[in-house]
């Protein structure tokens, strides 16, 4: 064997096993507090599904395939309130629009020099809320050729984690003493209202989300089946104006 | 055609992949295909993320008006305090979302143990 050829093997095993500590980092990062803040959301979201009449089998399902709590929640909403197919779609799809720029940002954090396309193709349907977050965060300070091995352990650790407690919880829902199951069930929108402000990127995203907070109960009591959709369109579109009026006084 | 339209065991799963699946991961899909060419400050993606978060925030308030289990049979009054006080705590204690989630809990099961 030529002297390059031994360099070339003992860098690629340098590499491998970097890869795998790196690996074992992330999958240690999805029991951070954000993480065990995720789980508990969880919580709530597995009493929501078993009150929806939902299986275990599922539930357990959705949280896996859907990945997006947030997606998650409007999907059962559209399933309680006997949503068609194409509405609840509709729903979820308006729900996630925001996976677009929140992948579009992580994507030239991720990327290595030799990151397959596929690769992250895969790796994007781990991004929701709390992986972005962290990944975000934390990606910095992580050499560029070991980032994806890094979120290919914390993004699917997260999911699988989560699927285990989803399924955990309901199983146990039912011999939970009342108070605290209604404390279980507001887990959930409690941690989306303080995530939700934390993130919100201008002033236009806290004028949104006071406004989806009135108009979804407003909406939710004149015309059910499209709550969401109404306070989502109106709200947010209400909140872009508000976000133009502003920029256009700053200019002047 | 909704989720209990039809009577078959592979029906709800079809109405999650479709309604759910596919309905998120095509994002997040267009996502890695324009990441990279679509700057974060395009006025496309303010629209996009006010509707976005508008309609989770929808979602959180009918969680705490109009709740389902166990939380349906609390006063509304008590869950729009708790909720409140929790993010209240969340934005004078440092903006700790742990924090915040622990005083509504706290307020919550009070305002029960009270009642």
């Amino acid at each position: 064997m030529s002297d390059e050829a031994t360099a070339i093997s003992i860098d690629s095993e340098a590499d491998t096993a970097g890869r795998l500590v790196w690996y074992l980092r992330g999958v240690w990062a999805a029991f951070s507090v954000p993480g065990l803040l995720l789980a508990s959301a969880h919580i709530g979201f597995a009493g929501l599904a078993k009150e929806a009449g939902l299986t275990l089998v599922q539930t357990v399902f959705m949280t896996g395939t859907v990945w997006a709590l947030p997606a998650n929640v409007v999907l059962i909403g559209g399933i309680l309130s006997g949503a068609s197919l194409p509405a609840a779609a509709f729903a979820v799809a308006l729900s996630s629009v925001r996976l677009m720029p929140m992948v579009v940002a992580l994507v030239p954090e991720l990327k290595g020099p030799r990151t397959s396309k596929w690769f992250l193709y895969f790796l994007s349907h781990f991004v929701a809320v709390t992986s972005w977050v962290l990944a975000m965060e934390r990606l910095g300070g992580i050499p560029r050729e070991m980032r994806t091995s890094y979120y290919a352990g914390l993004g699917p650790t997260l999911v699988l984690f989560n699927m285990i407690v989803v399924a955990v919880v309901f199983l146990l829902a039912d011999s939970l003493p009342p108070a605290v199951a209604a404390a279980l069930f507001l887990l959930t929108p409690m941690y989306f209202l303080m995530s939700l402000w934390g993130s919100a990127r201008e002033r236009a995203g806290h004028v949104a989300m006071v406004l989806g907070l009135v108009l979804g109960p407003a909406f939710h009591l004149i015309w059910p089946g499209f709550d969401l959709l109404l306070a989502g369109l109106i709200g947010g579109g209400g909140a872009y104006i508000f976000h133009h009026m502003t920029r256009k006084r700053a200019a002047r | 055609m909704t989720f209990g339209s039809i009577d078959a065991w592979w029906w709800p799963f079809l109405f999650i992949l479709v309604a759910g699946w596919l309905a998120t991961d095509a994002w997040r899909f267009l996502g890695v295909y324009f990441g990279g060419r679509i700057s974060e400050e395009s006025d496309v993606l303010v629209l996009v993320r006010t509707v976005a978060t508008a309609l989770v925030a929808a979602v959180i308030g009918n969680l705490i008006i109009f709740p389902s289990g166990e939380l349906a049979g609390t006063p509304v009054g008590l869950r729009i305090g708790a909720a409140a006080i929790g993010f209240a705590a969340y934005m004078l204690l440092g903006r700790r979302v742990l924090v915040g989630i622990i005083a509504a809990e706290l307020a919550l099961l009070a305002g029960l143990y009270m009642l």
